[in-house]
């Protein structure tokens, strides 16, 4: 079983949360996710690695509440178990080499984010974050990003905190002050990555998203987390998570990953019916 | 005193029109009476041909002699002797093309029903309490098995039973390779699967569900840190296939594999089941093998009011087992046969960017095919029929044409040697790979081939193990 040593509610829909997993913590890297099961029948959901301590054997997790399976993750308390938890899955984020970086985070995908931001730097690359949000009561991470960060932008939509606008005018006003990337490297929602890419691809700076679609088994074994890639058939699960920017077929992507919204919304109607509370 | 009844007794069976919306078991077993008017068919012939189709070689004659006789008992410990799953082989064997292919009742009428009584006798031996091997005398060496399907549960099993400790490592979280995730329960109930599990369990066996070799632990760590003295990979076929045609990306396209793992592992077929799956009114299923029928016969029974088998041979050259395809046709499934896909298309609404349906399959373009001249493996390979081209109407398109192997072990296995379609490199008889100490068998050495087949490979390299390491504590 895997025991929930620490829960930490980080904005209202964005938990965090620490999962006694040691044969995962001591091999996870960054870039890396894992895939749990709340409860015998539940669905597996795959959630990226966020941090490990190998020396205490957790595997920390950030995720937002969306759906059924996040919802009822959410009720979890710290002591109780996950009935599965695997990994490390998908590739390492490639870091080697870098030395001077632009991260851009938005929303929930900051969470992503943070570990490759932190890894570089701890491999002695040169950081820049760029962290979008809607709005002040959502940002997560701030004072993390900050610390592994030399320089920090932060952007919200209604300019509620930091500066108004979106993460790609953050993006381009550094391009265009002269800051020259070896690598961008974007997580977020497939809208905004897709911005991204198409904006670095503009300057001619490589760039790197993590893709995130629907999984199942995280093996290779189903591919239900097929994207386009090139104009070729890759498997997230096992040649990603990250991929080249400007090779992903994006709208293919962000099809495709809406594909059960219908059934996924009644779902979580039902699990929110189950907790007696009307949604988070 | 032989029964010299040309047809064999025949199967009892849930008839298609209620079977069709249900994922209860097709076929229902013989009674013991019909068991043993079937055995009676057998002329226990000398030369027993019979035996020489059974890939685990059953000493059929020997067995069906027994159940003639009304011993289920001595039947079941005569199969016992040579196959450790004879639950599931009764059901799912090619039976036509091996046993009963060879089986001189063929010739001039209906061959014994030869998988039909070894189910029964594993039934019968289950259903009556059947007392399983027991853990025998620990020898002190241990062995990890990569994979918990027919080669890793056989592996595991054959070499419990001489005393090595056996952990079994599995990717996903249930036991039971395709038999669980793929093989529907309607053909292969998953409560046979579990018994026989729990039969290895009583054997001693450990089972570490979520872990997958390679990423979370390697090959190379199982034998130098985590003290295994020989390692058996047994870990199937692994990434599903597509055609690369325009539109396999649309909602509503499948893979064989994604369907029925949502269908069947994650339990879809179950209404309250959270597992999402598109209830496609109208699904084309493309393929022709024991999958693509997993698949139609599923669709149709979580709820499609029209299927479609897609494939481009004829009748004669579907690989599915004869009754898969016999049972599909009962129950309504159409066969769409010379004909293959060249396109999905998509439904765009132009005027309503957001409309829902945007995206979703809403059909299939397909062409006719003919048979050719046969080519150099004897198979008349198909050949497109000009301006034959049509269009099929349906909203769920599954592809179930074949898989390729999972690249995850070989490139996290430093000196593992593979083929150039990927499978793993082993000695013919052995199974041993191109490492000491490493050994494989079933899809992840022959791609995808059949549950006997792996059985086979697993008790093979068991043996081969056994002799690696007794040699090596001389
Ligand atoms: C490799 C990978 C890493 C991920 N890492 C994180 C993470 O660190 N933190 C986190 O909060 N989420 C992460 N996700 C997304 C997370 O898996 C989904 O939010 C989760 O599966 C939703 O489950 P649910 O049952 O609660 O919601 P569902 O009921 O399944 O879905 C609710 C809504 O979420 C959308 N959705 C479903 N699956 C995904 C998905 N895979 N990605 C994006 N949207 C989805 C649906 O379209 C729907 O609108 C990751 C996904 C992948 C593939
Ligand atoms: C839908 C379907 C229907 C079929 N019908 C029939 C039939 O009627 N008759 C018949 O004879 N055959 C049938 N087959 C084929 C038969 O099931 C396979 O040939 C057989 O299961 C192969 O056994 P295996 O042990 O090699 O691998 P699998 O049964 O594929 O098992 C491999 C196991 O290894 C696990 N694994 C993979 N990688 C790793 C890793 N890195 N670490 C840990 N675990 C891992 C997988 O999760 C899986 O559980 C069918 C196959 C399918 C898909
Ligand atoms: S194991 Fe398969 S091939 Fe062998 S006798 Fe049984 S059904 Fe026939
Ligand atoms: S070939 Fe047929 S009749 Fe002859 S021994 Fe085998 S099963 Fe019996
Ligand atoms: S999640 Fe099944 S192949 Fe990637």
């Amino acid at each position: 079983m895997y025991k929930i040593m620490r829960r930490k509610q980080l904005n209202p829909t964005v938990v965090l949360m620490d999962i006694y997993a040691p044969a995962v913590a001591a091999k996870a890297q960054p870039g890396q996710f894992i895939i749990l099961r709340t409860d015998e029948d539940g669905e597996r959901i795959p959630l990226t690695v966020a941090d490990y301590d190998r020396e205490n054997g957790t595997v920390t997790v950030i995720f937002q509440i969306v759906g059924a399976t996040t919802e009822k993750l959410a009720h979890f308390s710290e002591g109780d178990c996950l009935h599965d938890f695997v990994g490390p899955l998908g590739r390492p984020t490639q870091i080697r080499g870098l030395k001077k970086v632009a991260v851009v985070g938005g929303g929930v995908g900051c969470a992503i984010a943070y570990p490759v931001a932190k890894a570089l730097r701890e491999n002695g690359a040169e950081v820049h974050s760029i962290v979008g949000f809607r709005n002040k009561d959502l940002i997560i991470l701030r004072d993390e990003f900050e610390a592994v960060s030399d320089k920090f932008v932060l952007m919200t939509d209604d300019g509620s905190a930091g500066e108004k606008g979106l993460v790609t005018n953050a993006l381009e006003k550094l391009i265009e002050s002269g800051e020259k990337y070896d690598e961008v490297i974007t997580i977020g929602p497939l809208v905004m990555m897709k911005f991204v890419s198409l904006l670095t691809k503009k300057y001619g700076i490589k760039t790197v998203a993590s893709m995130n679609p629907i999984m199942i088994d995280g093996t290779g074994m189903c591919g239900g987390c097929r994207l386009t890639v090139g104009g070729q058939t890759k498997f997230a699960c096992v040649d990603g998570p990250e991929f080249d920017a400007h090779l992903i077929d994006f709208d293919e992507a962000i099809s495709r990953g809406a594909m059960y919204r219908d059934f996924e919304s009644r779902e979580r109607e039902k699990t929110c019916r189950l907790f007696g509370k009307e949604g988070v | 005193m032989a029964n010299m009844n040309p047809k064999r007794n025949p199967m009892p069976s849930q008839a298609p029109e209620d079977r069709r919306r249900n994922f209860d078991e097709v076929a229902l077993g013989y009674t013991e009476e019909q068991a043993i008017d079937e055995a009676k068919r057998c002329l226990n012939c000398k030369n027993m041909p019979c035996v020489s189709g059974c890939p685990v070689g059953i000493h059929i004659p020997e067995f069906i002699a027994c159940v003639a006789s009304g011993d289920f008992d001595g039947a079941y410990e005569v199969i016992a002797r040579s196959s450790s799953l004879p639950a599931v082989c009764g059901r799912v064997c090619p039976q036509e093309t091996q046993c009963e292919g060879k089986c001189v009742r063929g010739i001039k009428g209906e061959s014994v029903g030869i998988g039909r009584l070894e189910r029964f006798v594993a039934d019968w031996h289950r259903e009556h309490g059947g007392a399983g091997a027991h853990a025998a005398e620990p020898n002190g060496r241990r062995v990890a098995v990569v994979g918990s399907g027919p080669s890793g549960l056989t592996c595991a099993g054959e070499l419990a039973k001489k005393g090595y400790d056996v952990t079994v490592f599995e990717a996903l979280h249930t036991v039971g390779g395709v038999l669980v995730y793929g093989i529907p329960e309607f053909r292969l109930p998953k409560a046979i699967v579990a018994s026989e599990v729990d039969g290895l369990r009583k054997m001693g066996v450990k089972f570490e569900v979520n872990t997958v070799i390679g990423r979370t632990v390697t090959v190379r760590e199982l034998m130098d840190e985590h003290g295994f003295d020989a390692v058996f990979i047994g870990s199937g076929a692994g990434l599903p296939r597509f055609m690369n045609i325009p539109g396999e990306n649309l909602k509503g396209v499948y893979s064989a594999n994604e369907f029925l793992t949502r269908v069947n592992l994650m339990k879809a077929y179950k209404p309250d089941s959270a597992t999402p799956i598109s209830h496609g009114r109208c699904v084309a299923v493309v393929g022709g093998g024991n999958v693509a029928m997993d698949a139609a016969r599923c669709a149709l029974r979580i709820g499609a009011e029209k299927v479609y088998i897609v494939y481009r041979r004829s009748l004669d050259e579907l690989p599915a087992r004869r009754e898969e395809v016999e049972h599909a046709m009962e129950e309504g499934i159409e066969f769409k046969l010379l004909t293959n896909p060249t396109e999905i298309m998509g439904f765009r609404d132009e005027n309503d960017p957001r409309n829902p349906l945007n995206g979703w399959v809403k059909g299939m373009k397909c062409v006719e095919m003919e048979l050719g001249e046969p080519d150099a493996s004897g198979r008349r390979s198909p050949v497109e029929k000009p301006d034959s081209a049509f269009e099929l109407e349906c909203d769920c398109v599954i592809m179930a044409i074949g898989t390729s192997p999972n690249p995850l072990i070989k490139s996290t296995t430093e000196g593992l040697e593979v083929n150039r379609r990927g499978g793993i490199v082993v000695e013919e008889n052995s199974g041993l790979t191109s490492i000491e100490g490493v050994y494989a068998g079933g899809d992840a050495v022959t791609g995808a081939a059949t549950v006997i087949l792996a059985m086979g490979a697993g008790k093979n390299a068991a043996k081969a193990i056994d002799e690696y390491l007794k040699d090596r504590s001389r």
